[in-house]
């Protein structure tokens, strides 16, 4: 190894007009937003939503969400971002500083399972203020419990804290949603891995 | 594809840094559980050059109104590489930043300090295909923060990049040499290695400086290196 990492540092609390300026109403552009997948995209079209609560069990206000994920046929869009042909980006990215409730969403189709795995889930980086170096998670999901069985990732974590990483499917009015909330500590922390 | 090899934890901080009150209750207590490398982390997204209009990149004009953003003009230079050297071409890299008053755009910075009405503070470029990029922008404050009586942030410029993979994510600040801040400051001081924390400074160039116009620095950037033997795809 000739050279060290560059050590991360925090996005602290003032991130929004640089990375998700859209989504806060600044006047820059933005080069990802909530919107994974947009309507003409192939696949079971959802919303993964949930809250960030801190140790003392707060909604945190100024975390950044990142989510990469496959598409509906499980592969990983590589190609130059261009929504313009499928409708899906593969990447999305969510502040919690907009929603009335402090949420971050994301809309989006849920993934096909990857060669590699067993079964379906997105990646999810966590950024905010407090937290000097990301954590990176993954949400799968309530309605694969079959396919969750087998997958080796979800496997590998301890029974009792398995459930930390599955969303939950609500039909709503307005369609479907996973819910899963970020624990960063607590009897319910979620389990993040080192990648 | 290649997989990477795994994150070197002694250059970077720990979750609970307790000098930095707020890890304390937003820092993970467990251990992170280590997952074999495959296509998912080895994949990531990649950005068309369209993405970065022409303004993106300095700084100094992106945010104009009527006139010149006040404060010092700076272009920093540097190199994307990996651990192992190669430089990594095409990568986008997201910039936001105080102004020289040591003020932020965003709507909940407080401080009493005046807003620039020319300096917005964000931006982006791309690197090269040797890895390089540069941006001009304009020096950014000292300003005052809540985490201890009489605290007070370094002069430091953020920046985010995607890297070749998911599993290469960076968040991190550049910081000015010779800045009598960094030693009191638990944000810098979080990364317990002295010679990592060396490596979020910025050096002071006179050959990037340009003449009659703005001082120059240099600010590499090195991520996770590949494993050796490529994964199947």
């Amino acid at each position: 190894m000739a050279y060290g990492e560059t050590p991360s540092q925090t996005v602290g609390p003032y991130f929004a007009y640089g990375l998700t300026a859209g989504q806060y109403a600044y006047d820059f552009t933005d080069i990802a937003d909530p919107t994974i997948a947009g309507p003409d995209a192939a696949g079971e079209h959802i919303r993964i939503i949930g809250t960030v609560f801190d140790g003392d069990g707060n909604p945190v206000n100024d975390a950044m969400i990142e989510i990469w994920q496959a598409d509906a046929d499980g592969n990983y869009n590589e190609n130059p971002i261009d929504v313009s042909e499928t409708g899906f980006r593969g990447l999305g990215r969510c502040g919690t500083g907009t929603d009335a409730k402090l949420r971050f969403w994301f809309d989006t189709v849920k993934p096909g399972v990857v060669k590699d795995a067993e079964a379906p889930f997105v990646n999810v980086t966590v950024f905010m203020r407090g937290m000097l170096v990301h954590a990176f998670t993954r949400f799968y999901f309530d309605d694969e419990a079959e396919r969750n069985a087998k997958d080796p990732v979800l496997q590998s974590v301890p029974a009792d804290r398995r459930d930390t990483l599955i969303a939950k499917r609500v039909d709503t009015p307005t369609g479907i949603e996973y819910r899963i909330d970020i624990h960063m500590q607590g009897d319910a922390e979620t389990v993040f891995f080192d990648v | 594809m290649s997989t990477f090899k795994p994150r070197d934890w002694g250059s970077h901080a720990p979750y609970i840094a307790p000098g930095y009150k707020s890890t304390l209750l937003r820092g993970p207590t467990q251990a992170p559980l280590a997952i074999k490398s495959g296509l998912t982390e080895g994949t990531g997204p990649r950005f068309a050059p369209a993405s970065v209009r022409e303004l993106d990149f300095d700084l100094t004009k992106n945010g104009v109104v009527n006139g010149e953003p006040l404060g010092e003009r700076i272009v920093v230079h540097g190199r994307v590489m990996d651990t192992d050297g190669r430089p990594q071409p095409n990568t986008l890299v997201e910039i936001w930043q105080a102004n020289a008053a040591g003020r932020y755009v965003h709507k909940v910075d407080q401080h009493d300090a005046p807003l620039d009405p020319n300096f917005r503070g964000s931006g982006r470029c791309f690197t090269d295909d040797q890895g390089n990029y540069k941006f001009y922008t304009i020096k950014p404050g000292a300003y005052p923060w809540g985490n201890h009586f009489n605290a007070w942030r370094p002069n430091h410029i953020h920046i985010s990049l995607f890297g070749p993979g998911f599993a290469t994510r960076l968040v991190t600040q550049m910081y000015f040499p010779g800045d009598p801040l960094l030693d009191l400051d638990p944000i810098f001081l979080g990364t317990e290695d002295a010679q990592a924390r060396e490596r979020l400074i910025a050096k002071f160039s006179i050959d990037k400086t340009e003449e009659g116009f703005a001082l120059g620095y240099q600010f590499d950037i090195v991520l996770r290196g590949r494993n050796g033997t490529p994964m199947e795809n």
